[in-house]
């Protein structure tokens, strides 16, 4: 019997742990540690953040499911990984720590015979001083950060409603922070309801954004075609800001918030500030800072993990100028080059460098987005690296058929720009390859026929239609594998 | 009082009076149900081949 170990119930653990257990069967264990009780359908956490939904509309509890599925779960953290065991065990193991109620604080060593991680990103709201919503920001990253994000919310639009001009700040919270899709969205949806409550007079919306240009998105930007030209997403992302009535500052890397005060660094090397009354700024990411040791415990941490806590794969590490970047130094099994039985999926995994330009201040400071790695690339990656490890449990072989590289996947991203069946919108954007490839397609970077970018109620239908579809999913209910990633 | 929109709408020169606008006819067809049923349709075509034809 082998057992598997997966590390983080969120998009990318959640749809390894169902694949494994549906390929392996009884005879073989299947094991998810995970701190949080509940499954959280992320995506939707904008509509909380608004008070469209309820954060039991975006989560349920995942033991019930893994119950049912024969999924062994374990409510704790992640500490340490020793994948060549210690001096009294000859198999690697993770340390992990204990959160729920009855065992908290309480350890164990979990053995594996193999070992996925996915654990996702930390929220390094500390690399950004006053940042977070323990400080003076909100955040719409976890359903509970939404709850509280829609609690301050809703306190500024009472002021407007009563006269007060209120000035909104979204973007991103770090020179080099990611996800600038999700807050997007949010400033996008915080218009819309300002508008439907004809209180438009009294608020001033802003996006900050760490991007060279708008539409970046953390992947260099794509093009489109639209009326009758191919257009950079620069264009397509102006345009909705300008008619939703929302400015914006670009080339901003928020480096302190204070109360009601944001302190930013332009590309130009300027220092300015900008005030507000609410503000949702995204954190910079990092990897769960988990350790790792060898048999005689000494630290290899920076073996099996890259300086910001995500694990090595098979991707080319070796720091090189932009214009040296290749598509094949992106990785495509996900597998750890120091221990062959240890994979990493989805945003837990490191990347051998960013997708957008790096651009740098004067003064030194990094300014741009590091790469995104949305929802269907992380259920995408954690179902290909599960079926690899099925076919290694199954055949003995150590070879691995199922690939699934960022180079040749695509992804669709569905921002929502408002909510309802008749009134909402949202943009469309699909872009294949995921990672532009400049070799492949020299003109654009991607297949201009598979990206798309589309502005409609069709979207909106469509990311109401994913909330249920992707949850029905990760409950894992009658036909469940059936539905893509 | 104008809004921030009106008043950076008006303002030569600003990053923001440069923004393409969506024509009425734009905003029509981002709303017609029958255009909107059709892409709703096309579009989740298009994604799901792209998320089938992209991993092995
Ligand atoms: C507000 C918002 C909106 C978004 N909207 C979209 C969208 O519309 N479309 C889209 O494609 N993507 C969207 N994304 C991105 C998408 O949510 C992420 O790509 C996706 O969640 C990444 O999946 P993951 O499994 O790698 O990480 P996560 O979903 O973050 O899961 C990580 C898991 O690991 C657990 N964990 C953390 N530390 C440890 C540890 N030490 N030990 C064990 N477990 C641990 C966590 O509790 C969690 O369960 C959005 C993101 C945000 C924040």
């Amino acid at each position: 019997m082998s057992k598997v170990v997966v590390l983080g119930a969120g998009i990318s653990g959640h749809t390894a742990a169902l694949y494994l257990k549906k390929g392996l069967g009884k005879n073989h264990e299947v094991i998810v540690v995970s701190p949080n009780s509940n499954y959280q359908w992320v995506p939707s956490n904008i509509w909380v953040g608004v008070g469209l939904m309820e954060p039991n509309q975006v989560k349920f509890k995942l033991e019930p499911v893994y119950r049912r599925k024969g999924i062994v779960f374990k409510q704790a953290l992640a500490k340490a990984i020793r994948p060549e065991g210690d001096s009294t065990s000859e198999k690697g193991f993770v340390e992990i720590e204990y959160v729920d109620e009855a065992r908290r604080g309480q350890t164990e060593k979990v053995d594996y015979d193999f070992l996925v991680n996915a654990t996702g990103p930390t929220l390094n709201f500390k690399a950004t001083p006053g940042l977070g919503p323990d400080l003076y920001s909100n955040s719409v990253c976890t359903y509970d950060h939404a709850w509280h994000a829609w609690q301050n919310l809703k306190v500024a639009f009472e002021k407007m409603e009563a006269g007060v001009h209120q000035t909104f700040l979204i973007g991103t919270g770090h020179a080099m922070a990611t996800c600038q899709g999700a807050a997007f969205e949010y400033a996008l949806n915080i218009a819309f309801e300002v508008n439907k409550r004809g209180l438009h007079k009294f608020a001033d919306i802003i996006w900050i954004s760490n991007e060279y240009e708008l539409g970046d998105f953390g992947m260099g930007g794509a093009y489109v075609k639209r009326g009758g030209y191919v257009t950079p997403t620069k264009v397509f992302t102006e345009s909705i800001l300008a008619e939703y009535g929302i400015r914006w500052i670009k080339r901003a890397g928020v480096y302190k918030v204070e109360p009601g005060k944001a302190y930013y660094e332009l590309l130009d090397g300027t220092y300015h500030e900008q005030t507000f009354d609410f503000s949702m700024l995204i954190p910079g990411f990092a990897g769960a800072q988990i350790k790792a040791f060898n048999k005689k415990g000494e630290d290899i941490t920076s073996t099996v993990f890259a300086a910001n806590g995500m694990m090595k794969v098979d991707a080319d590490y070796t720091p090189k100028p932009y214009e040296q970047w290749k598509s094949s130094d992106w990785p495509e099994i996900y597998q750890s080059p120091a221990y062959d039985n240890l994979y990493a999926s989805g945003i837990a995994f490191a990347p051998p460098h960013g997708m957008s330009k790096p651009m740098e201040s004067p003064n030194g400071t990094k300014i741009f987005p590091t790469p995104p790695r949305t929802g269907m690339p992380s259920g995408v990656i954690g179902k290909v690296v599960a079926q690899n490890v099925i076919h290694r449990i199954k055949t003995g072989r150590k070879d691995h058929p199922h690939k699934a590289s960022m180079v040749r996947m695509g992804a669709a991203c569905i921002v929502s720009a408002g909510y309802g069946f008749t009134k909402g919108q949202a943009a469309t954007m699909t872009v294949s390859p995921i990672v532009p490839d400049w070799e492949k397609y020299p003109k654009y970077g991607r297949d201009i026929d598979k990206t798309v970018g589309v502005i409609g109620l069709a979207g909106h239908w469509m990311k109401l239609f994913m909330h249920y579809m992707f949850l029905y999913k990760a409950k894992a209910k009658f036909g469940w594998s059936l539905i893509p990633e | 009082m104008a809004s921030i929109h009106e008043r950076l709408k008006n303002e030569p020169y600003s990053e923001y009076s440069f923004a393409t606008r969506p024509t009425n006819a734009t905003l029509f067809w981002r709303r017609c149900i029958i255009k909107q049923i059709y892409l709703f349709f096309a579009l989740n075509l298009k994604i799901m081949r792209i998320v089938v034809g992209g991993h092995s």
